[in-house]
């Protein structure tokens, strides 16, 4: 469905420092700085997959999307989207995408909602019947009906999104691309463009290459993410295995009914199938309270809890893995992003 | 192509609601109306004119060139386009299947047409009226009238084209001040906006001549008024749709061209 091959994008960009001599001699002599947006990316998608596309701001996660739906014309490589290169047969190409910009609209500003379809209706070149048929799905589902008669610049920004999404799918498009279609959203309209994005996916088996940093996108949506840092691909693969690669540690956290002053983690060590034991580590004790880290892959997780348990005595206890967001920050790090 | 008559729908009825704006804009057109004629009519009593261009055709050719002024003013602007353009929502566009060219000059056209619909009528009506010297005179004929009618709008869509670079200049600089300044000044003159062309020096008026300008406005005002006769009105029709295929062609060319080397700003 989606190749991408050895693609590459420069940006010329003018720089200078502050201060009026600065500003005369870029004025005189202007110079550029060849900024490497994307870099010999490479990448395949089947129909039908949902995936995320992440890397810290500048990565070129954007510039891909755009050169992807035939905005920009990338400066070598081959690309290659249901069989056409989308710079050079743009017209054709994007009929058959939807793309969302989630920092900007698509909807004419000053018109209500329901003429941008309209005039949508026109470009695609919808027919009538197909049209009426995506038009009140699109409604019900996102729940559109007292948001159509409203001037586009009156809405908020989550009934805007809610709008753009709509209206990126208005034509029925196999492919869908979303560049931070939740930015700025609160939850319950992130909620119902996930659960859409999901639906279109499942019934019309949609195409969708998202990206966001908003990691809960990321779980919800995608089984696989592509990381993305410097203009290169540094990962490609499940998002489950990607996470317990970056942060496998897990995180105990146990309420005791008795003090848990008492309670020693060296203790636990005398219990001999204990054999990662040099990874637990306690990270906080307090009146009732146990905070444990420990390793699953070389901890026996049923003996510990029976360490524990023989010395305090448990009332409540939950298992947790390292906050995404942390993860996420610390893979931006080792890969020096 | 129904998606730009569409287009240009929703963009004339979205023009047509400024009402306040179009009577401040009848207000301000009577004001410079009489201005310019009131300076010409200094000028023609001097005696210092030797043109056959009476003032009784000025004072029509004032009145028409105010009354369609917002289809021939060389700097009516578009804040539209010039902020998708530097803003990035250029990105917007070029995700759907329409020839850009196209979609913009339906706009371009349609907000011109929209300004000049509330406007013209109520400027004609009461020029009419006007006591003399300052009244404007009738159609020459039915002919001229009919030449008018042809010339203004073929007029109207070269000055769309026309106008259409200063935009394609932006997307090159990414600022319109000076794009539309430059296209303003120059234009004007050369569209015999500040002085008719029959007024002009004679080696100036060579130049001018065989520049486009002068089509948008010059010449379906002399038209009226029958200085510019049947035949070199037909004549004039005929170059004007030269001009418009032309314009339009390279405009189109240059836009393809843009769009290859185009670059999203903001991100």
């Amino acid at each position: 469905m989606i190749d991408v091959k050895e693609l590459s994008k420069n940006y010329q960009i003018s720089r200078r420092t502050v201060g009026l001599g600065a500003a005369m001699k870029q004025f005189l002599s202007p110079t550029y700085d060849t900024v490497q947006a994307i870099h010999n990316l490479s990448f395949h998608i089947d129909p039908g997959e949902i995936v995320g596309y992440m890397g810290p701001n500048g990565a070129g996660k954007s510039t891909t999307i755009k050169v992807m739906s035939g905005i920009l014309t990338p400066d070598s490589g081959h690309c290659l989207i249901d069989g056409r290169v989308p710079w050079t047969d743009r017209k054709r190409h994007v009929a058959q995408i939807g793309v969302v910009f989630g920092q900007r609209s698509q909807l004419w500003w000053d018109t209500p909602v329901i003429d941008s379809f309209y005039l949508l209706k026109e470009i695609y070149k919808i027919p009538e019947k197909s049209f009426k048929k995506t038009f009140s799905l699109l409604v019900e589902t996102l729940n559109l009906n007292s948001l159509l008669e409203t001037p586009v610049r009156q809405l908020s920004l989550g009934q805007r999104m809610r709008c753009e999404v709509a209206a990126s799918l208005i034509h029925e498009p196999k492919i869908l691309f979303l560049d931070e279609p939740t930015i700025g959203l609160d939850a319950i309209s992130k909620i119902a463009i996930r659960d859409f994005i999901q639906t279109i996916n499942k019934e019309k088996n949609v195409t969708v290459i998202l990206t966001t940093h908003d990691t809960s996108d990321l779980e919800a949506l995608c089984k696989r993410v592509l990381l993305i840092g410097k203009g290169e691909i540094l990962y490609d693969g499940n998002f489950e295995s990607l996470k317990n690669d970056i942060s496998p540690e897990r995180y105990i956290d146990i309420k005791t009914a008795s003090a848990s002053e008492s309670f020693e983690v060296e203790k636990l060590f005398s219990y001999e199938i204990l054999e990662g034991h040099k990874t637990i580590e306690l990270l906080h004790k307090e009146k009732n309270q146990l905070r444990l880290k420990f390793d699953p892959r070389n901890t026996s997780v049923s003996t510990l809890l029976k360490g524990i348990s023989d010395q305090v005595e448990i009332i409540d206890l939950e298992v947790s893995s390292a906050p995404v967001d942390e993860m996420i920050a610390r893979l931006y790090k080792v890969h020096q992003l | 192509m129904k998606a730009y008559i569409q287009y240009f729908k929703i963009n004339l009825v979205t023009g047509l609601q400024y009402r306040v704006a179009a009577y401040a804009g009848v207000c301000t057109q009577f004001f410079w109306g009489f201005m310019y004629l009131m300076i010409f009519q200094a000028y023609y009593l001097s005696g210092s004119s030797n043109t056959d261009f009476s003032f009784k055709q000025m004072v029509s050719y004032i009145w028409l060139q105010q009354a369609f002024l917002s289809l021939i003013m060389t700097w009516f602007r578009d804040n539209e386009l010039f902020a998708l353009i530097t803003n990035g929502n250029l990105a917007y566009e070029l995700c759907r299947p329409v020839d850009l060219y196209h979609f913009w000059y339906a706009k371009l056209l349609a907000k011109r047409l929209a300004s000049a619909a509330l406007r013209f009528l109520p400027i004609i009506v009461v020029a009419l009226l006007l006591p003399e010297p300052y009244r404007m005179s009738l159609p020459a004929s039915y002919a001229s009238l009919t030449l008018f009618i042809v010339s203004m709008t073929v007029g109207t869509l070269v000055m769309v084209s026309l106008s259409m670079f200063v935009y394609l200049l932006t997307m090159k600089t990414l600022s319109g001040t000076g794009a539309l300044l430059l296209f303003a000044v120059v234009g004007e003159f050369l569209s015999g906006s500040i002085i008719p062309l029959p007024l002009m020096p004679d080696a100036f008026r060579k130049i001018v001549e065989v520049l486009p300008f002068r089509f948008t406005a010059d010449f379906p005002f002399r038209v009226y008024s029958a200085h510019i006769g049947t035949i070199q009105a037909l004549q004039g029709i005929v170059l004007q749709l030269v001009w418009l295929f032309a314009l339009m062609l390279i405009g189109k060319l240059w836009m393809s061209h843009q769009l290859k080397r185009v670059s999203i700003q903001g991100g």
